[in-house]
């Protein structure tokens, strides 16, 4: 969770993708994080034609084997092959990363919005955000999954409302500057009505900075969902993600370092080329900060 | 603290499950859920039960857990130093680390020093807590044998043991930690160096280092000190991670341990604890500008 994001607002829409542009070629790394990241999705929507077996299939004769030419990752506790697992793993990953990270902001928006403008909502919400942030964020998604059913729906559920609260208070701070500038209150003078000011002169100013934010939260949304299978309180121990992985070869980890550092490594590494990603975003995003590095 | 104690009940309330069918099992009849749910008060309106567990709270009473039957507070009393001991040897020894590299990083922006910095920060953001414990162990207990795989040794077996069986876990716990404070340092460090001050110091002769320390340092404390306090977040659940690896009997396994039994006091002790904790470190924070700033009054 890397500081906060940037606050400048871009101007318009066109120069924000040239400075992308510009940004990426400035910035190998941020290339590098992007293909991985499209690696890691063709891996998880091909998972099936990978040269993949069941990741579910039992074979108690074949338990704990190494890797080998037959199990590249070698085989867990059950027998199950391991690269199967990884591979299918990476589903589950990414789909919550994604899907908190798209909820998260848009919730985070929507809220960021109505309270940047209108005081009397600011004051309550603000109040229940800080209760909110009190609460460590994956302290909070625990709490919330020790207490409803595993399922990877309620694991996106949990980690979004841990998560909503700082990305309404970025949007409500960049909601308060934008409301001083002279088109705004051109809009107004003009009678242009609430709801039109927040969609047409608001919103837009809002998007680069949140589609930064957004990279941050998915990438910690990741690295969440992988502690909450970790120690238990995440997704179903039946549907193979890495954390669950993980978890299972908690006790074993000495005789079969294997089956920790395989979805590791593959974890570490897609929650890098997001962090990556994200990086050159905010460079491009911040010239001030850009031309520093 | 209202706000968060109201917070941690209701949240725990209002999320379905019922406690009492986890404790009765799976033959239960919906007569026993019953009478273990009358035990339990549980059969209460929201505001009566809320009522009573702030007045026992208010007594230094989190209630009595479900399963062990014993109070929380003492059950989290048993669990505390080890904790304590853990996140405080990583704080304290991952800030004495971080705020140099984040210095050295500034001071050389754009070097090669500068860039290995960075990259290892971004990598420490990545790597997940337990993934990098992990790997710890494989290295260097059973991989090299220097240090022992798990547990945990109280400082009154002595300092030695106690310290051999903290490094690991204190290296795993604090590595993001370390990384969030150096980029901070690193950024905020650049925006001062930036200053007129600066410039001026430099002007009249001082040594680099002087500058560095005396003059820029001093002015990048605020932010940093701030994001010291918010990390202590990271270090909260880093350490329920970590002792879940390390087999420390501290408050993050008590959790772990409370998770999987559905035993609702407990949890909801320890993240009322937690909470406090957090809330407490961060007020800290915000009193100790006055003394890197003294332009700041309370």
């Amino acid at each position: 969770m890397p500081a906060a994001a940037p606050a400048l607002p871009s101007p318009s829409l066109s120069p924000t993708w040239l400075r992308f542009k510009d940004a990426f070629r400035r910035h190998p790394t941020a290339i590098a994080g992007a293909v991985v990241l499209v690696a890691m999705t063709l891996m998880a929507i091909f998972a099936p034609w990978l040269g993949t077996v069941d990741p579910q299939a039992l074979a108690p004769v074949n338990r704990l084997k190494p890797p080998s030419a037959e199990h590249w990752f070698g085989t867990d506790m059950l027998g199950r092959d391991v690269y199967s697992r990884v591979v299918y793993g990476a589903r589950i990953s990414l789909l919550v990363g994604l899907a908190v990270a798209v909820l998260g902001t848009l919730v985070g928006l929507a809220i960021g919005l109505v309270t940047g403008y209108l005081r009397w909502v600011d004051a309550v919400v603000m109040r229940i955000m800080d209760g909110l942030m009190s609460i460590p964020s994956v302290l909070l998604a625990i709490a919330l999954m020790a207490l409803t059913k595993a399922s990877v729906g309620n694991v996106i559920l949990a980690i979004t409302l841990a998560e909503v609260p700082r990305v309404v208070r970025l949007v409500r701070s960049l909601v308060l500057s934008l409301r001083e500038q002279p088109y705004v209150e051109a809009a107004v003078a003009a009678g242009t009505r609430l709801p039109l000011i927040l969609w047409r002169h608001i919103l837009p100013n809002t998007v680069a900075p949140l589609l930064v934010q957004a990279t941050y939260v998915c990438a910690s949304a990741m690295i969440t969902e992988a502690i909450l299978s970790f120690i238990g309180a995440g997704t179903p121990p039946n549907i193979p993600s890495w954390g669950n992985i993980m978890a299972e070869a908690r006790s074993l980890f000495q005789i079969a370092g294997y089956l920790i550092l395989f979805p590791g490594i593959f974890l570490s590494l897609t929650v890098l080329a997001v962090n990556l990603l994200g990086d050159g975003m905010r460079d491009a995003l911040d010239p001030r900060l850009a031309r520093r590095m | 603290m209202a706000v968060v104690a109201f917070f941690v009940f209701s949240l725990l309330y209002l999320t379905p499950g019922d406690p009492a069918a986890v404790i009765a099992g799976d033959i239960a009849t919906d007569e026993d859920i019953r009478r273990i749910r009358a035990t339990l008060g549980l059969d209460e309106p929201f505001l009566i039960r809320f009522g009573t567990w702030v007045w026992a709270l208010l007594h230094g009473d989190l209630g009595t857990s479900i399963f062990t039957n014993l109070p929380v507070t003492r059950l989290i009393g048993q669990r505390v130093e080890p904790t304590v001991a853990l996140t405080l040897c990583t704080l304290v020894v991952a800030v004495a680390i971080a705020v140099p590299l984040g210095v050295i990083a500034a001071a050389r922006a754009g070097s090669w020093t500068d860039r290995a910095i960075m990259a290892f920060s971004v990598l420490g953001f990545s790597v997940p807590v337990f993934v990098l414990a992990y790997i710890l162990i494989l290295t260097f207990s059973t991989g090299l044998g220097w240090l022992p795989v798990q547990g945990y040794r109280s400082i009154t077996d002595g300092v030695w043991e106690w310290l051999r069986h903290l490094i690991l876990p204190s290296a795993a716990l604090g590595t993001v930690y370390i990384a969030l404070i150096a980029r901070i340092t690193r950024a905020t460090m650049l925006d001062v160096l930036a200053q007129d001050y600066v410039r001026t110091a430099q002007a009249k002769g001082l040594a680099p280092a002087q500058v560095l320390v005396g003059h820029a340092l001093k002015n990048a404390a605020v932010p940093i000190m701030t994001v010291v306090g918010i990390g202590i977040a990271l270090l909260i659940s880093g350490a329920i991670v970590t002792e879940t690896v390390f087999a420390i009997p501290g408050i993050g396994r008590l959790t772990v341990d409370a998770i999987l039994r559905r035993d609702y006091p407990i949890i909801q002790g320890v993240i009322l604890l937690f909470s406090a904790v957090y809330v407490l470190i961060n007020l800290a924070v915000d009193l100790s500008y006055m003394f890197f700033d003294p332009r700041i009054r309370y």
